[in-house]
């Protein structure tokens, strides 16, 4: 590092770096930074989205923490996070796994398997709207006595469903995340641990498992970050309700804000979802270890 | 602490720069309004057979006035009252604003977003005098007109399939106790008493309006419009909304009506084929039945009747909820050749003869005065001209009740008549939920 040379180069990137940054940072500060001001500002208003926006103080915040809406809103969105990424979590680990072998059957699977990831949220809600509506869908015109249930009308079973449809959503993206992480995993491990007489199982929670850590934080995070603002999907099929059984803060956020005119405590929420968003990416960088370089190679 | 701030200028920190950006990057700028010539747009609903003829007579106008046409953009009802909002608050809404007036207009009055046409009607008397009167008051905010009546009158209407009432040998209601009564006869049979379309929520309401107005006459629910005190702890309040609560627990609304939508007319569908024996809807949904049930229209299977009265109830029954029209305002952010092309549509293209003929051929009575005739000779008739004679014979016209009411209130309120008709909450803590933001 000492060399001319080394030198040279720093100096060098020096000039260059910040340019090639530029278009990103304005983007950035453009669309999330700006945004995020303007709402903080929002909060500290009373505005009904047509008229002037008053200042008035902490009045938004003073409502919308009294509302009892809110610690349902937050349970909610608290369930739907653990349970879609308990859900998500373990059958994306073993998809991904399978998927990764050479085999050429595998290979056809997984084109199979992309498709939800081609579907848009709305189209995705619309669709299973139709198949299971309980008087004209699938259950109805299969004689399927099962799938013919209220399963938007029954708080239990809306919330599941919602669950259930975003993990369909969403498995086949994170299932080739960690396609990629296995095949990066060194083939010299198993070879080694066949050699030592550890079978399938063992090989999967002795060395793919451990080995899938950074990308099981990585793939976590953008569930447990991506479920905390989960919209769309949840406003078509269920638009919150039945009552509030799957009213997340992002639907929340939105219902006051564009339904009932309150864009003030709208923007209190969306202050509230911007900090848990950050806590929570700041909390699982935290759980990846203090040193990203250090190497799970050893010994490899 | 109320210090008003420019509007500009928090807008402009919030949106200004990425909306720049991207109507940089796109090229278009949407249906404005900012950019000018005579060309107005006109903002509504989709699904036929309104829709078709919506678009008719913007067709119809844009052939006769060549230089000065209207661009139309139509949505889907529920996304469409979210969207014109957003539009009008970001100063891009469509010089012609389509919507049901009451408190949704007040608001936009209250903002200044759209044109005072009191002087206009003045001078125009012609237009104003065509209407019926009754269609003015939703228009009409502190003395004021901001809005035009157009399209139809549209009362709710207790719709009921004759042939399942023949099967089952049962009589049309002609008061609650006999809906109660009704309900366990038809379950036995497999048939689903009512048809309801429970996530769209202002379809449950329908049920609270007519029950409201039955038990206890209009003067109930003016209360809370006036906003009166605790006006939904009001004796006769509770009792309708427990009696809603009897027929839910009934069984009296079809299983599973929580995950039904009307945007899809599922709700109709299980009128028509048969699945269930009533229904209370919108008398659009004529319309609709029509189009899309076979000939279960042509061939008589679908009969229709007002709301009966409660027994023991004050309400007339004569009585009823609704739209009284669908109105038309003029956006104050449009251009002057908008402006003036959006007048010379409401003077010229509103209700047309080919649109009043189109409207009473979807089975709608126009707003318009002297139409009895042209309903008579109709092949709808009987529903017409029982549309015309209930507009004009009701005591009381009221206004759907999300209509009249403010947006924020109107939201707090479907929310808890949905949680009324889930049984999550008793008729006590609905009033108390409810009395909580009376006056807002």
């Amino acid at each position: 590092m000492n060399t001319p040379t080394g030198h040279q180069s720093r100096r060098g990137r020096r000039g260059t770096l910040p340019l090639l940054a530029a278009p990103a940072l304005v983007c950035f500060v453009g669309f999330a930074i700006v945004p995020v001001l303007g709402v903080l500002a929002l909060s500290f208003t009373t505005w009904d989205g047509l008229g002037e926006i008053r200042l008035s103080g902490v009045t938004s915040w003073r409502a919308v923490l009294a509302d009892p809406g809110l610690p349902h809103a937050v349970w909610v969105t608290f369930l739907v996070i653990i349970a879609s990424w308990a859900v998500q979590t373990p059958l994306s680990i073993l998809l991904g796994t399978f998927l990764a072998g050479q085999q050429r059957y595998r290979g056809v699977l997984a084109v199979v398997y992309v498709i939800p990831l081609l579907l848009s949220s709305a189209a995705i809600a619309i669709a299973y709207k139709a198949l299971l509506d309980p008087n004209f869908g699938l259950g109805a015109g299969l004689g399927i006595e099962f799938l013919s249930q209220d399963w938007l009308g029954k708080p239990g079973l809306a919330f599941g469903l919602v669950v259930f449809v975003v993990s369909w959503q969403f498995i086949p993206f994170h299932s080739l995340i960690y396609q990629g992480g296995v095949r990066q995993i060194p083939r010299s491990m198993y070879e080694a641990a066949q050699l030592d007489g550890a079978g399938r199982v063992r090989q999967f929670f002795s060395i793919t498992l451990p080995q899938l850590k950074y990308t099981i934080i990585t793939s976590s995070t953008l569930m447990v970050v991506g479920s905390l603002v989960f919209f769309d999907l949840i406003f078509v099929l269920t638009e919150g309700g039945p009552g509030d059984a799957t009213r997340v803060l992002a639907l929340d956020m939105y219902k006051r804000g564009f339904q009932a005119n309150l864009m003030g405590p709208a923007s209190v929420i969306a202050v509230i979802l911007v900090l848990v968003g950050l806590l929570l990416a700041l909390l699982f960088r935290r759980l990846g270890g203090r040193d990203p370089s250090q190497s799970q190679f050893e010994g490899a | 602490m109320d210090t008003p701030i420019s509007r500009r200028t928090v807008l402009g920190l919030a949106a200004g720069v990425p909306a720049a950006m991207a109507l940089a990057a796109c090229g278009t700028s949407g249906p404005g309004t900012g950019s000018g010539g005579g060309g107005a747009t006109y903002w509504f609903l989709n699904g036929q057979p309104q829709e078709g003829v919506r678009t008719g007579a913007v067709d119809r106008f844009n052939k006769a006035n060549p230089d000065a046409k209207i661009k139309a953009t139509t949505y889907q009802n529920d996304a469409y009252k979210t969207k014109i909002k957003t539009a009008i608050g970001a100063g891009q809404a469509p010089t012609i604003i389509w919507g049901w007036g009451g408190g949704t207009l007040r608001t936009y009055v209250e903002a200044d977003q759209v044109e005072d046409l009191t002087s206009w009607f003045d001078e125009n008397a012609k237009v104003k005098d065509r209407l019926f009167p009754s269609t003015f008051g939703a228009a009409t905010v502190d003395g004021k007109i901001y809005a035009m009546p157009c399209e139809t009158v549209q009362p709710i209407v207790l719709y009921y399939n004759k042939k399942i009432f023949d099967d089952v040998g049962a009589e049309p209601p002609q008061s609650w106790d006999d809906i109660m009564a009704l309900v366990p006869k038809f379950n036995a049979k497999g048939i689903a008493p009512f048809s309801l379309a429970g996530q769209s929520r202002w379809t449950n309401m329908m049920w609270l309006e007519f029950l409201f107005d039955r038990t206890g006459g209009p003067e109930v629910f003016q209360a809370v419009f006036d906003g009166e005190k605790d006006a939904w702890s009001n004796p006769i309040a509770l009792t309708a909304l427990g009696k809603v609560q009897d027929l839910v627990k009934a069984r009296g609304f079809i299983e599973g009506f929580s995950s039904i939508t009307a945007d899809s007319n599922a709700d109709q569908a299980l009128l028509y084929t048969g699945k269930t024996a009533m229904m209370l809807h919108g008398s659009w949904s004529y319309g609709i039945q029509q189009a899309d049930g076979g000939d279960f229209v042509s061939s008589g299977g679908l009969g229709f009747m007002n709301f009966p009265p409660v027994d023991g109830g004050t309400g007339d029954p004569g009585n009823t909820v609704g739209n009284p029209g669908q109105y038309l305002s003029i956006s104050s952010k449009a251009t002057a050749e908008q402006k003036e092309t959006a007048k010379k549509f409401f003077t010229e293209g509103v209700l047309d003869d080919e649109e009043v003929k189109q409207w009473i051929g979807t089975g709608g009575v126009p707003v318009l005065q002297g139409t009895q005739d042209q309903l008579a000779a109709d092949k709808n008739a009987e529903f017409l001209e029982f549309t015309y004679d209930i507009a004009s014979n009701a005591k009381t016209f009221a206004q759907s009740w999300d209509q009249a009411m403010s947006p924020t209130a109107a939201e707090t309120l479907l929310d808890n008549i949905v949680k009324l008709f889930q049984l999550s909450i008793s008729p006590q803590q609905f009033a108390d939920n409810m009395n909580a933001i009376i006056g807002q």
